[in-house]
């Protein structure tokens, strides 16, 4: 028997952790073209600078902020330091990032050791009938659609968004049009790198704390990247509904293996049949619905 | 994006996923003979327990205890007139490591003893190497049990111990209906067989069972499907990091239901670790953690301030760390009984019937190793975690290695087997 509200919740969780797992990867590898393989570790810093504010006494609400501005600045000083010389060369810079991580990781073991005493879940539960759900895990959907409505003003409609998308997609042009171009990929970077540390600051509640946390984003934020194409918002709200979606329906149906399997089985038939992603064919859809207005 | 692009990026991200499970087996040279024997010549012990990687949280532990006991035996004139010497680099929590350091610690440190490896899958990495090398060597983690093995003396509790001190005291206590929550691999497949041989052996039956991944972080559809089943209690044989989410994501959405384990608390603390109260009313059956209460243990100068003194900043003291430590205590005894270091007539010595006053055994009591299997009849406790996460003890008992010994008929004193054994062969419930 499937319990309705159950599967509802159930939705909301999985639609939360796959488009926060994902955002900060999709913004800077679809404006950067960056590849970064340090996205797992970025959002292990932000459950660490949360964690370790709450440990030190400050309110959760103030500990979430720390995580994310401690994953910022650590974003900015990388990107001066070593991604910005690898923009033409993304081969190198995965290499790059991969090993970022790897140093990241092993130095929060070695500073901070093996782990850390972790944040209880706020805010208690939803009760209804013999059932009930974790009220903090099901507000993360509301966060989710908020960092995406935020990412969309913020790129479509400032003047930073439209800089920072004319940089992308023709740098030269954009610069001689009077547009920073070093500036909008560091600021770009920044705010790639703010949204994977809001990640950790949000589930470091929900999770153990410990140095290689940061994997078990990876596989989510990696899948819904690629099945979401090359339109980063819409994709990732695309995968995160649909994935979301499915896991939760087998999840609830069959258990969380199944869930899994049927997680990355549809995202193998959505490459194999729609080859540019989600948002690549509700475009297609779109556009050929203009032409036939036309 | 293009779409060649995409693929490239769908490549790289399983390229990913897959690193961390790569590996190649490299061909190993044969040969190594055993060293020479002489009065003050040092003993080498080689012990190669994670301090990085996915199981350091609970490899650590067990490195420096077994350096403590190797300290204490050479600050009191060492093994027979002779000083311990330790080989011990860090695996990394990787088997590919695990493999090369086995060979270089028999081929070309020449150990004399091995104590190496948390996890069945690095275990079952390092046997054949073990057993080609036919190398004395020690596995101290709890384990789904079985292993049958000339070479390999396996003294941690296993699944059937574990298990057994807690699921009958949680029948008497709560009910009959079992829920069962297991890791997807070997340990916890196999561990989830003993719960229904057990709750057959008890009256009581399962439920349900669900086997997870180790990946997996998110359980409210878990949690949901508990409370459809509305068990009398629930056991967990949860293993890693991820699965610690489950503790906490249960209490969050109020799930009180007692939770049975052989897993959580004794080996990587969760009840320090967690916020209160996540581990409530979880009842863990272990033969060893910090908060035992025997004399041995928590009395002044006892186990606990020993490990705590030489090791000040270290966070806990597990249940795999006092395996380690009694058992280089037994390989002291059996030395001595050999007067040798020579690995076959050690062997020998420690099938004759070696006992040790382990800090898990109240005070007059001896823990007993049995020659035929190899394992330790041990002294399992039912340890109850409160909502304010203080542990007590409810219930202590000695509970004998029974499957092997019993059921399957393991000698290894009449006859040399390389062989695990798994509770499908014998019993129709695990079936």
């Amino acid at each position: 028997m499937v319990n309705v509200v159950n599967l509802l919740f159930q939705f909301l969780d999985s639609f939360a952790f796959i488009v926060l797992a994902a955002i900060g990867l999709a913004i800077i590898f679809g404006m950067m073209g960056v590849i970064n393989l340090a996205h797992g570790e970025f959002i292990m810093v932000g459950a660490y600078g949360t964690t370790l504010a709450y440990n030190a006494g400050a309110p959760l609400l103030l500990s979430i902020p720390v995580g994310v501005l401690a994953t910022t600045v650590m974003g900015l000083v990388l990107e001066r330091s070593v991604v910005r010389r690898l923009y033409d060369r993304p081969l190198d810079s995965m290499v790059a990032t991969f090993a970022l991580g790897l140093a990241l990781t092993q130095l929060t073991r070695i500073v901070f050791g093996n782990s850390l005493s972790s944040i209880g879940i706020p805010l208690g539960s939803v009760q209804y009938g013999q059932f009930s759900y974790s009220m903090y895990r099901v507000l993360l959907s509301s966060v989710a659609l908020a960092v995406l409505a935020a990412a969309y003003v913020v790129f479509t409609r400032t003047e930073f968004g439209i800089r920072a998308r004319a940089t992308i997609q023709d740098a030269d042009t954009a610069s001689a049009m009077g547009v920073e171009t070093d500036r909008m990929y560091t600021v770009t970077f920044g705010i790639g790198s703010a949204l994977a540390g809001l990640t950790g600051a949000l589930y470091a509640p929900t999770m153990s704390i410990v140095p290689g946390m940061g994997s078990s984003f990876l596989v989510e934020a990696f899948v819904a990247v690629v099945t979401g194409g090359a339109s980063v918002l819409l994709g990732t709200t695309l995968a995160g509904g649909g994935l979301g979606l499915v896991n939760a329906l087998f999840s609830n149906v069959y258990g969380t293996f199944i869930g899994q399997i049927a997680l990355l089985f549809v995202a193998v038939l959505i490459l194999r049949f729609l080859p540019n992603g989600l948002s690549g064919a509700v475009e297609g859809v779109r556009e050929r619905m203009e032409r036939e207005n036309t | 994006m293009s779409e060649r692009s995409r693929r490239a990026f769908l490549a790289t991200g399983t390229a990913l996923a897959t690193v961390g499970l790569a590996g190649c087996s490299g061909g190993g040279g044969g040969g190594g003979g055993s060293a020479g024997e002489s009065g003050d010549e040092p003993i080498t012990i080689g012990v190669l327990e994670d301090r990085s990687g996915n199981f350091a949280l609970v490899g650590d532990p067990k490195h420096k205890a077994t350096l403590l006991a190797i300290e204490e035996i050479n600050e009191a004139g060492g093994i027979n007139g002779r000083q311990i010497e330790v080989f011990d680099p860090d695996p990394q929590s990787d088997n590919q490591r695990y493999k090369e350091l086995t060979e270089r610690a028999i081929q070309q440190e020449d150990v004399d003893v091995l104590w190496a490896g948390y996890s069945s899958a690095t275990r079952e990495t390092i046997r054949p190497t073990i057993d080609r090398e036919d190398q004395l060597y020690f596995y101290t983690t709890q384990y789904e049990g079985g292993v049958c093995d000339h070479n390999v003396f396996a003294v941690g509790p296993t699944a059937r111990q574990q298990l057994g001190a807690v699921l009958p005291y949680l029948v008497d206590e709560y009910g009959t209906d079992i829920y069962t929550i297991a890791a997807d691999y070997n340990f916890g497949q196999l561990s989830a067989d003993w719960v229904k041989v057990l709750a057959s052996e008890n009256g009581a039956n399962v439920l349900d069972e669900e086997f997870i991944p180790l990946s997996e972080t998110d359980f409210g559809s878990v949690i949901n499907r508990i409370q459809e089943a509305d068990p009398d209690f629930v056991m967990s044989m949860l293993v890693g990091a991820n699965h610690t989410a489950f503790y906490e994501q249960k209490a969050s959405a109020g799930l009180e239901v007692p939770i049975g384990t052989s897993t959580a608390m004794a080996q990587g603390y969760e009840h320090r670790r967690l916020d209160a109260p996540a581990m409530s009313n979880i009842f863990a059956g272990v033969n060893y953690m910090e908060e035992i209460p025997t004399t041995r243990n928590t009395d002044d100068g006892g186990f606990v301030d020993r490990y705590f003194e030489m090791w000040p900043d270290a966070p806990y003291l597990n249940e795999e760390a006092q395996t380690n430590y009694f058992s280089v205590y037994m390989y002291k005894q059996a030395v001595e009984q050999a007067g040798t270091t020579d690995q076959e007539e050690v062997k020998a010595a420690l099938e004759s019937g070696i006992t040790y006053g382990a800090p898990e055994a109240p005070e007059g009591e001896e823990i007993a190793l049995d020659g035929a299997t190899h394992h330790v009849d041990h002294h399992m406790w039912v340890m109850r975690c409160d909502d304010q996460h203080n542990v007590e003890a409810v219930e202590n008992r000695v509970i004998p290695e029974q499957f092997l010994s019993g059921t399957v008929g393991c000698d290894l004193t009449q006859e040399d087997e390389e062989t695990q054994y798994t509770p499908q062969d014998y019993y129709e419930e695990a079936g």
